[in-house]
């Protein structure tokens, strides 16, 4: 048998094969790892008499994976709520690629590329995993809802652009055999899978994931941190999230910040903050 | 019938058929939800890319290429590429382990493999270091295979092969590069190396000619009359035997059209929007679909049940006749009939995705009378074939109207069946394959000096000329008393049943017989559901008393049969026990193709079997699995065992699972 003569080449599969995702909004990665995508600066938030964040202030860098931690009660979910506007800070502000802004409303946010998943699935229950992701297209449709009732020309190739798009999404998170089915039949696991399916349909250059894995076996798990990883290469975008399994967000983040009683009581690399005092205290309860 | 010219290999054909049918659809894909098509003449070109891209990245005539993966269009493309360069297919199962795919990448001496995805390359390339001879890897899907090192051998995605493919030819259409390769293949040179799953040692490669092949894929596609006309899907392992020939080899003699499924989940969906009209099913399939529905209409309204069973009962009474074409049908049964297929049999059909069949196939097994009947009295018109890899592929067949569940039917076109003095069923056929790679030891075993293969069943003529298995020939026995004892055939008696999903019996030279048990857990689990029964696991519903008492029915309706049965008589099942765990593939206790490894289990279940004779009522067990992901465990249990015609109540007992 004669020895193949090919020249021993490493072949990088080119993003445009028809397998391959497409970025809609190609970012350049090599520079990314300094660039700041978004800024927390000194936001405190306020409930009545109780703070639910102290002064909080971390960044975000683009393409990075960043976990958010904390005991219950810390405030990981505010801290995303005030991110992409769903509350305002009592003080401090937030920049998002360079705008400064104290406030916002989720609408301009999403607009402005920030997407999120919910720690307690939000999905349209009754209406199919291809609907719901769909309407995670629903502000970049730009032809008017009379255009889109008769599905007039220009209108029906927008639809169709959306929809290819979205069958993208559907191939990536390998769901294409429950395409037609209602959400509500599905299992909790696929359904936390539709949920990042519609955010990625909005095509985000920030992802809010709220406990993406809560509730999932290990199998599940397994699979949904395989996704997040591969949403951040593939697609290159950056990603905050909370999570409760310490083995997952070590595993899955690049940086961690670590929030309890509404501070931020530690802020760097998986391995720093393994062999945090403070951050071991907190979780264990010693000198709580 | 189409005249082929006279091509004798699976490239000629392909040309053959962009000569002459250049615009019908060759074959179909689902992609992001829509079913691709290529013609004949697209499906050359990519053909002819992938055959020039390979060639310029070093494989050469007479060279092995594997090809491992789901049924994908691109590696129906690879095996006609290689074959094309003269080179040999090598189809591998993709759900076999790494050293599994190891010894068989190393035995068949491959210098490339051509693979689905990451899955399969990290696989290869985990056991490249024993793979010297492997220069080559090409990656279909791309998902996940940036940041790859694979050393000093090459790895490459197919798009990059093709792309490569095509700039050798710049030409549009087809170049005389790739047309005097195609005019090179030789139908009297190896067309593919098909390995059996051998449900005793190590996989055997099937040598296949090419001539042989296109000759006897011929002879199936003119008895059955197919033709460009013809949709099939593709859903059953490339690297089996019966798809290569069914859908490959037919395919390409009858110039029909075959469709790749989206994923191996969508298969349900896929056949309902393809509709093909001629499709295989293993008698298992057919349990599953049949299962599905008659679930699904307990769900079903009141109104809707009746209807259902209302003309399900005319169905068996009418359908068979109809279908078959037997006179005697009076007007209103004929007159019910049709209403039945407005009202019920062409909404089921539908759904199954069976609407267009015009012939159905099942073979691998014994199928259950009910089940067949079902499917035919619905007008399906579904036969029996028996078949090997070694014959490539039909021994017998069922023509048109002479259907029975329990035979296999008479000699398939072109194929001569013999009985042997042991009983065994021995054949010369078309396809005939020529020996087993590098295995002259077993190739000499498996042939008579006069040229026949042995098949290694066992059968019978029948009054009606038409062949009938019992089992394999090693495994007919006898109880210690002489009394003869086939364990398939009362395995398969008991797999009748709905609720039982895997038997293996024991007996040979032993007092009496015994079975283990595998419940289906879908019709099991559905049952337990309606009567209030919780369980939380396989094991645990495996174990409850109840799950015994329908089971040990079950055996009684079977041992009443054996009785029956002269030649059975005396091989009445006596002791039973409901295994804790289903018997996997995984766990070496299954071939790939869901076969019992016999020998296999009787050394694992050494102590189950012994507690069976001795007389115990319960046996502690403890096995080791291995689950999907690769990780092992173990699962121990306390087994309960039943006396048939003993009464005394069961209790559960719990079992629990360790993950290691």
């Amino acid at each position: 048998m004669t020895v193949m003569s090919a020249p021993m080449t490493f072949a990088v599969p080119s993003l445009c094969s028809p397998h391959a995702v497409s970025s809609g909004t190609p970012t350049d990665h090599a520079g990314a790892a300094a660039c700041c995508l978004l800024e927390i600066d000194r936001v405190s938030l306020r409930f009545g008499g109780i703070k639910a964040l102290n002064d909080v202030s971390f960044d975000i860098r683009s393409g990075e994976i960043r976990a958010i931690i904390g005991p219950n009660g810390a405030g990981k979910t505010s801290m995303l709520n005030c991110i992409n506007g769903f509350y305002r800070p009592s003080s401090g502000h937030i920049v998002f690629e360079g705008v400064r802004r104290t406030h916002t409303r989720p609408s301009i946010a999403a607009r402005g590329g920030i997407a999120r998943t919910f720690q307690n699935v939000a999905l349209f229950k009754g209406m199919t995993v291809l609907d719901n992701i769909m309407t995670g297209r629903a502000l970049k449709i730009r032809s008017g809802i009379l255009k889109q009732l008769i599905r007039f020309g220009p209108a029906l190739s927008e639809e169709i652009e959306h929809r290819r798009k979205v069958e993208e999404i559907i191939e990536f998170l390998e769901i294409q055999a429950i395409r037609k089915t209602p959400v509500g039949k599905l299992p909790y696991g696929l359904q936390k899978r539709v949920e990042l399916g519609r955010a990625l349909a909005m095509e985000p250059r920030l992802l809010l994931l709220d406990e993406p894995m809560a509730g999932m076996n290990l199998e599940e798990k397994e699979d949904m941190s395989r996704f997040i990883v591969e949403v951040n290469r593939t697609y290159r975008t950056t990603i905050t999230l909370i999570e409760h399994d310490i083995g997952v967000v070590m595993n899955l983040s690049d940086r961690i910040v670590v929030l309890d009683h509404g501070c931020k009581i530690a802020d760097g690399t998986p391995a720093e903050i393994k062999s945090n005092q403070q951050v071991i205290e907190a979780y264990l309860g010693v000198g709580g | 019938m189409d005249e082929a010219g006279n091509a004798d290999t699976f490239p000629k054909l392909l040309l053959h058929h962009v000569a002459v049918r250049a615009q019908r659809p060759a074959m179909r894909e689902k992609r992001f939800g829509i079913w691709t098509t290529w013609t004949w003449e697209a499906l050359a070109r990519e053909v002819q890319a992938l055959t020039l891209g390979l060639r310029a990245s070093g494989v050469t005539a007479g060279q092995r290429v594997a090809v491992i993966g789901v049924n994908r269009s691109r590696l129906y493309w690879s095996i006609t590429a290689v074959q094309c360069l003269g080179a040999i297919p090598v189809p591998l199962y993709p759900d076999s382990v790494a050293d599994e795919m190891s010894y068989l990448l190393a035995h068949a001496g491959v210098v490339a493999a051509i693979v689905e995805d990451q899955e399969q390359v990290d696989k290869v390339l985990s056991v490249l270091a024993e793979l010297p001879a492997l220069r080559l890897v090409v990656y279909d899907d791309p998902r996940g295979m940036v940041d790859y090192d694979s050393g000093d051998r090459s790895l490459m995605s197919l798009e990059a092969v093709l792309a490569r493919g095509q700039e050798a030819s710049s030409a549009e259409g087809l170049g005389s590069a790739f047309v005097d390769l195609v005019a090179r293949t030789d139908g009297a040179a190896t067309s593919i190396i098909l390995y059996t799953s051998g449900t005793t040692g190590r996989p055997k490669g099937t040598v296949i000619l090419a001539g042989r092949a296109v000759r006897a894929a011929r002879e199936t596609v003119a008895a059955d009359k197919l033709d460009e006309n013809d949709e099939v899907l593709a859903y059953l392992p490339i690297a089996w035997g019966g798809d290569h020939y069914l859908n490959y080899a037919q395919g390409l003699v009858a110039g029909f059209c075959m469709s790749c499924p989206e994923e191996p989940e969508t298969v349900a969906e896929d056949i309902v929007e393809i509709g093909p009209t001629f499709y295989f099913a293993p008698p298992s399939t057919l349990e599953g679909l049949l299962t599905r529905i008659l679930i699904g209409m307990e769900d079903a309204s009141r109104a809707k049940r009746w209807l259902f069973d209302t003309f399900m009962k005319v169905a068996r009474r009418w359908g068979e006749p109809i279908l078959n074409g037997t006179d005697g049908v009076p007007l209103h049964g004929r007159l019910l009939y049709r209403l039945g297929e407005a009202l019920i049999y062409g909404p089921v059909k539908n759904v199954l995705g069976f609407s267009r069949i015009k012939v159905a196939y099942t073979a691998g097994e014994a199928i259950g009378p009910d089940l067949f009947a079902f499917y035919r009295s619905l007008g399906i018109n579904l036969k029996q074939f028996y078949g090997q890899t070694e014959a490539f592929i039909y021994i017998s067949a069922q023509p048109d109207g002479q259907i029975r569940s329990d035979t296999v039917g008479p000699a398939a076109p072109g194929v001569e069946i013999r009985i042997a003095e042991s009983g065994e069923v021995q054949f010369r056929s078309p396809g005939q394959f020529v020996e087993y790679l590098n295995d002259p030891v077993r190739t000499q075993e498996s042939m008579t000096p006069d040229g026949f293969v042995r098949t290694g069943d066992a059968g019978f003529f029948g009054a009606d000329g038409h062949l009938r298995i019992i089992d394999r020939a090693k495994d007919v026995g006898r109880l210690a008393d002489g009394t003869l004892f086939a364990p398939k055939y009362i395995e398969n008696k008991l797999k009748f049943f709905p609720n039982i999903k895997e038997a293996v019996a024991f007996g040979a030279d032993r007092g009496f017989v015994t079975v283990f048990i595998n419940i289906n857990i879908t019709a099991v689990g559905s049952w337990a559901e309606r009567n209030g029964l919780s369980y939380a696991s396989y094991q645990e519903l495996a174990g409850l008393p109840q799950v015994y008492d329908i089971v040990l029915n079950h055996i009684r309706q079977v041992n009443r049969d054996l009785a029956a049965e002269p030649t059975m008589a005396g091989a009445e099942i006596a002791r039973f026990v409901i295994l804790h765990k289903e018997l996997d593939a995984d766990d070496g206790e299954l071939t790939r193709t869901q076969k019992v490894r016999r020998a296999f289990v009787h050394e694992k279940y050494a102590g189950l079997i012994s507690a069976l004779y001795r007389g115990a009522t319960e046996c502690f067990v403890s096995t080791d699995v291995a689950f999907e992901d690769g990780r092992h465990g173990r699962i121990e249990a306390t087994l309960r065992i039943a006396d048939v015609n003993g009464e005394h109540r069961l209790r559960s007992i719990p079992a629990k699972t360790i993950v290691a």
